[in-house]
């Protein structure tokens, strides 16, 4: 069967993103939810077992506590209470752990420790995968079901000082609250002071139930200077002062009669050794968890404090404050706090608890009858309600306290054996559908490999042994082995993957796709190297020392049209580059460090290509200029002196311009780079973009703004129609007002004391421009393609289209990166006019360096391979209220728009150049395929390899989401080239 | 037929490495706390100082420079003059091309200064000691299949391979170890360093097993 080649890349691409997508889903644990978005109510809340008899209490036990304390200390490490140094640095938390009325524990916070997630664990008790916090970005308050509502919902007084995120995940919960923004890390006394200036007046009051306070100081002086700074023990005395006095205070509060009180100390997650955190080691995991109450105990010395989880607190509190245990919460009451109440409370307590933990089980594993801990529980429900019919009967014998005991040590059992299983289910990676996707993603990255000859070649089309493939008989029987494969992995694993809960359908196709791609790619393989030893019999050895990839890449370029076909393999500097770079570039993405910084390997390599590219241009000009009487081989396989009817002069200032083009972009790229300061190690130092952005500086933001915008129309509007060099005059002006509007720039005439408006209407203004500009490019491109058949109008058509992207590219653009889309369209226009054209780069090569570009912008705009630098307030453009759909769809163009920009470039380039435009798109189309699925596949292999790292939630996560988004973005980019190519070979 | 000339090439470049060798260890035995990472510019300083001087009587005392046409003082005085000019411009255009490729421009002006003295002097210095202050015969050289001579071959290979090793020596930057070695700009000039020394074997071994192959144009 044969294929043109950007048919068959578009296709690899969409199956390599559904096999992206399998991975992603094994990849990226499912939270752990409860399928109804309700919240637990007290009235669901299930009766008190008894057996026999039926009407039975549905009576909570009196609550605990009557006023709880919270004091969350933020990166407050395990060792800096119980360790050796721990009496110097809090000696009177030290003095209560070791003799005074209290609970200690290590609580071990679960990856990402930070702080926003950690706050989202201690309320909810569940605990938030990193999808989640992917999730959330969009809504900033909790709806989850979570204690601090279940304590507003009850009627508690809540009052909370300390760092703002707590009020932005809980707006209108606090009867008083005042936060602190955690956004200059170099404070670490201010912060802490706004938290204690308010204390001394809330302990004197009695209006207030729970009091939770968020010390942020610690973590500063962590970020500054680590754990081992000076700064430390000052700050670690200041907060055990605060504690004394908090407890003393609550001391006197006591009142006889009266339920006691509960003071919390707790951090939300530890520090490493450099004093960061967001990862999985020891000191970052372990946090110390101390309960005061005169409820409790005296202790006699130090203990070495029992480890829990950090999750254990929220339903140990939920119960302490007889609150319903919210919904999703995975952790299970800490048995010490029940101590001292009654046995038949404490397994109502119990009962509470496993009850919840059952019904979240329910919910979430697919055969939780299996579970061991579920089981536990009914048996111990069973044995808890003979105990009750006997208690209730009056029994108080010795032998029912035994009873209840063994009742009890039988609920223990069961929460821990649930609350282990929910976890699990959390930190554990589906293996067999990673490996499943990962499979397919492998065949089809070779399959496009192996077809890279016949794809490059001058026919652009792959001829895909489809049907000899599906008559073989290894077919059948690699179908045969994949579904018994298939049927004994998800007939013995105990655990649910979600491969194996696709229907059978599904997985059938599956199968059947997945070895007619084996078997296509063995008959190509086979077709193909004997073919590749024959023809390139000399470097045949040679590939094989370098290496399987190398041999392909250099397949590329040597297979590309425009190459010398001469049996002599000449790869210039530029080729070798271009292969070294993408294959440095792949190999780079293993390096955690590589992965934070992957904007300075762009940088690194676009630099390196501009020089490259000025070394090429070098010689071709002072070449033809010394001697080209030389008679001796050129550079270029084409003939460079073509009887041209330019006069002598023209020649003359080409020469030059394209002499200075390089040295321009690299100019250009220098400027660009020091506009936004991205990655992680060099994030901090102050960029072009921040001057720029400061209220002082506003007047130079705006002439700079305009410029851009005059700019940008001008490069812009050459090769437009009439109509749409109007549409895009207005439509930049509209651009102008919308950030007037917003209150970025100035305008001329514009009165200071204007209102700040959401501009929806400038920006929808703009749209309509948008529009109006992509409606005239597709009228073109189909007149072009129906109606006459005509160059020009085509080229005409994709220049509209791709201004129309500009035009929109330029609305989402912050005011601030607006010289980028500007130098964006120069570069381009520079490099198409005086580089790829007069240097007779083919579609290959051409399609590296816009890719390399692409790569390179995207860093420009300041975005990088963290989450946290993707601009969500783009989806608000022109939109009253926050729309899914819309803003999904624009924030996804404004983070992706460079590598969008140059690959819609590349479109119009290679389709505009008319000797070779039947097979340039088709070879632009595979190239670009071939230059994503590279990175991305191995990237997939890597992350598979490294799952266990330090670094995997914080680093190579989030590239991961990346990777995959961008993936999908080349896909739909493929398609339209699939579109243009048709027009096109309908044209010839 | 040119064995004695590899063999010349081979001597020199030994005296060019052993002095490399020699500013190295020698101010690490006498002058106290000396070291490569620590008291980095005095290092390059002086190994920049050693290559010079030790190329330039090397290759004047061979006589590979070309010779001057005129013997007149004025016209040497001039030749010199022209050579120092070109030094001083290429350290000019190394450093314009470092801080393109991301040096930070003001912060750390010396540092990158540095590298491109260090640069020049292993690249432009050689040039003008084999060719002399002459662009013409420069980009002759440096196009493809330019060379003319043993020396203008070896010339390329030394002088790519130490560009080459000062750009293989940006990678280990971003990395966070946190070693003294990733200092700017100490990890570029020591692959800098390595990468002329490479060239310095390499050069007259690759000559030494492609001279059958190799055929040059006479003037
Ligand atoms: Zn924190
Ligand atoms: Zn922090």
């Amino acid at each position: 069967m044969k294929v043109r080649s950007s048919v068959f890349a578009s296709f690899i691409l969409l199956f390599e993103v559904i096999g992206i997508a399998l991975f992603l889903r094994g990849f990226f644990p499912v939270p752990v939810k409860s399928s109804f978005s309700s919240k637990s109510k007290l009235s669901d809340l299930p009766a008190e077992p008894v057996s026999g008899s039926s009407p039975n209490s549905s009576r909570i036990p009196q609550p605990l506590f009557k006023r709880v304390v919270i004091m969350l200390v933020d990166a407050l490490r395990e060792d800096f209470v119980f360790g050796p140094s721990g009496r110097m640095y809090m000696p009177y938390t030290r003095h209560l752990v070791e003799r005074g009325s209290s609970h200690s524990f290590v609580a071990k916070a679960r990856p990402p420790t930070v702080t926003m997630p950690r706050i989202k664990a201690l309320t909810t008790g569940s605990i938030p995968g990193f999808i989640d916090v992917v999730m959330n970005l969009n809504s900033p308050a909790l709806l989850e079901d979570n204690l601090i509502w279940q304590a507003k919902t009850a009627g508690k007084r809540i009052v909370f000082y300390g760092d703002d995120t707590w009020v932005r995940l809980f707006p209108k919960h606090f009867m008083e609250y005042d936060g602190t923004t955690s956004f200059f890390v170099s404070d670490y006394t201010e912060v802490d002071n706004n938290v204690t200036r308010h204390l001394d007046s809330t302990l004197k009051r009695d209006d207030w139930d729970i009091l939770i306070l968020h010390y942020l100081g610690l973590d500063h002086i962590g970020h500054i200077s680590g754990p081992h700074s000076s700064l430390v023990q000052p700050k670690l005395l200041e907060m055990d002062d605060i504690l004394k006095k908090i407890h003393s205070a609550l001391i006197l509060k006591e009142a006889e009669g009266s339920l006691p009180y509960l003071l919390v100390l707790c951090g939300d997650h530890g520090m490493s050794e450099t004093g960061s955190h967001g990862g999985s080691s020891e000191p970052e995991v372990n946090t110390p968890l101390v309960l005061i109450s005169p409820a409790f105990k005296r202790k006699v010395g130090m203990e070495k404090p029992q480890v829990v989880e950090q999750v254990d607190l929220t339903s140990t509190l939920a119960l302490g404050l007889g609150l319903p245990i919210s919904q999703n919460n995975v952790g299970h009451v800490i048995p010490g706090i029940l101590e001292e109440s009654s046995l038949r409370d404490q397994l109502r307590f119990l009962h509470l608890n496993g009850h919840q933990l059952s019904c979240l089980l329910k919910d979430s594993v697919t055969d939780y009858e299996k579970e061991t801990g579920y089981e536990q529980f009914r048996v111990a429900e069973k044995a808890h309600g003979s105990w009750m019919k006997l208690y209730l009967e009056g029994n108080t014998s010795e032998v029912l306290t035994n009873m209840g005991k063994k009742v009890l040590k039988q609920y223990l059992e069961a929460l821990a054996a649930m609350s282990s299983a929910l976890s699990r289910q959390l930190g554990k990676y589906d293996m067999y559908s990673m490996v499943a996707g990962m499979i397919l993603v492998l065949q089809l990255l070779l399959v496009l490999l192996l077809a890279m000859p016949e794809a490059l070649s001058s026919a652009a089309a792959v001829d895909l042994p489809v049907f000899s493939a599906l008559l073989s008989l290894p077919f059948y029987l690699l179908c045969l082995l994949l579904a018994s494969v298939h049927v004994l992995v998800c007939t013995s694993a105990e655990s649910s993957c979600y491969f194996c809960s696709l229907s059978w359908g599904l997985v059938f196709v599956a199968v059947i796709f997945s070895s007619a791609l084996f078997c296509i790619m063995v008959s190509m393989a086979t077709r193909r190297l004997p073919l590749g030893a024959k023809i390139h019999g000399k470097t045949f050895d040679y590939s094989y020392q370098t290496g399987l990839l190398f041999y392909f890449m250099f397949y590329v370029l040597k297979t590309s049209p425009l190459r010398s076909t001469g049996s002599e393999w000449s790869l210039s500097e530029l080729d070798l580059l271009l292969l070294a770079g993408t294959v440095g570039h792949t190999l780079s993405l293993a390096a955690s460090s590589f992965v934070e910084e992957e904007h300075q390997t762009w940088y690194f390599l676009l630099s390196t290509l501009c020089l490259a590219v000025f070394q090429d241009v070098c010689r071709k000009y002072f070449r033809e200029q010394s001697g080209s009487g030389d008679g001796d081989e050129h550079l270029l396989p084409s003939k460079d002196c073509r009887p041209s009817a330019h006069p002598k002069a023209e020649i003359c200032s080409e020469k030059w311009l394209a002499l200075a083009t390089p040295p321009f972009i690299l100019l250009c790229c220098r400027l660009l780079r020091s506009l936004n300061q991205t990655g992680v190690q060099w994030a901090h130092i102050p960029d072009v973009g921040h001057w720029l952005n400061s209220s002082e500086h506003k007047t130079v933001l705006s002439l700079l703004a305009a410029f851009c915008l005059v700019l940008i129309y001008l490069l812009v509007q050459r090769r437009c129609s009439m109509v749409s060099k109007v549409a895009l005059a207005l439509g930049l002006l509209g651009v102008y007002s919308y950030r007037a509007a917003v209150g970025n720039v100035l305008f001329p005439w514009q009165h200071s004391d204007r209102t700040m408006s959401k501009g929806t209407v400038e920006a929808r203004f703009v749209y309509v421009f948008v529009l109006g500009i992509l409606f005239t490019g597709t009228k073109d491109l189909l007149r072009s393609q129906i109606i006459t058949v005509d160059a020009k109008l085509k080229s005409r058509g994709l220049w509209e289209i791709y201004s129309g992207l500009v035009l929109l590219v330029s609305l989402l653009f912050r005011a601030h990166n607006l010289p980028i889309l500007c130098c964006c369209l120069l570069i381009q226009m520079l490099m198409a006019q005086f580089i790829w054209k007069n240097l007779h780069y083919d579609a290959a090569q051409t399609t590296i360096m816009h890719y390399w570009f692409g790569q390179a912008f995207f860093y420009f705009q300041g975005n990088s391979n963290n989450i946290a630098t993707v601009d969500i307030s783009v989806g608000f453009v022109g939109l009253e209220s926050y729309i899914e759909a819309p803003a999904i769809f624009l924030t996804a163009l404004s983070t992706y728009a460079g590598p969008l920009l140059w690959a819609c470039h590349l479109v119009c380039y290679l389709s505009s150049d008319t000797d070779r435009s039947t097979v340039a798109v088709g070879h632009g189309c595979y190239c670009l395929a071939l230059l994503r699925s590279v990175p991305a596949v191995a990237y997939i292999v890597l992350v598979t390899s490294l799952r266990y790292h330090l670094f995997i939630w914080s680093v190579f996560s989030p590239k991961l989401l990346y990777e995959s988004m961008h993936l999908l973005l080349t896909a739909a980019m493929c398609l339209f080239f699939i579109t243009m190519e048709q027009s096109n070979s309908s044209s010839y | 037929m040119w064995d004695q000339e590899i063999r010349a090439m081979a001597s020199t470049h030994a005296i060019i490495a052993a002095s490399v060798f020699m500013a190295t260890v020698l101010p690490a035995v006498l002058v106290p706390g000396f070291s490569v990472y620590g008291t980095h510019l005095l290092w390059l300083y002086l190994v920049s100082g050693a290559v010079t001087a030790t190329s330039v009587a090397v290759f004047w005392l061979l006589g590979i420079t070309p010779p001057t046409k005129k013997h007149t003082l004025g016209y040497k005085l001039s030749r010199l003059f022209r050579s120092c000019l070109y030094f001083f411009l290429s350290c000019l255009f190394f450093h314009t091309v470092v801080v393109l490729y991301g040096a930070p421009l003001i912060e750390s002006a010396l540092e990158t200064f540095s590298l491109a003295v260090l640069l020049s002097s292993l690249t432009t210095l050689r040039c003008l000691c084999v060719l002399g202050p002459n662009v013409q015969a420069w980009i002759r050289v440096f196009s493809r299949h330019g060379a003319m001579s043993v020396w203008d071959t070896c010339l390329q290979i030394t002088v790519a391979c130490t560009v080459v090793g000062a750009w293989v020596g940006a990678f280990p930057i971003p990395l966070d170890w946190d070693r003294p070695w990733q200092v700017w700009p100490v990890s570029c000039s020591l692959g800098a360093m390595f990468g002329f020394l490479t060239g310095l074997v390499a050069a007259p071994a690759w000559i030494h097993y492609h001279r059958k192959q190799l055929t040059y144009k006479c003037k």
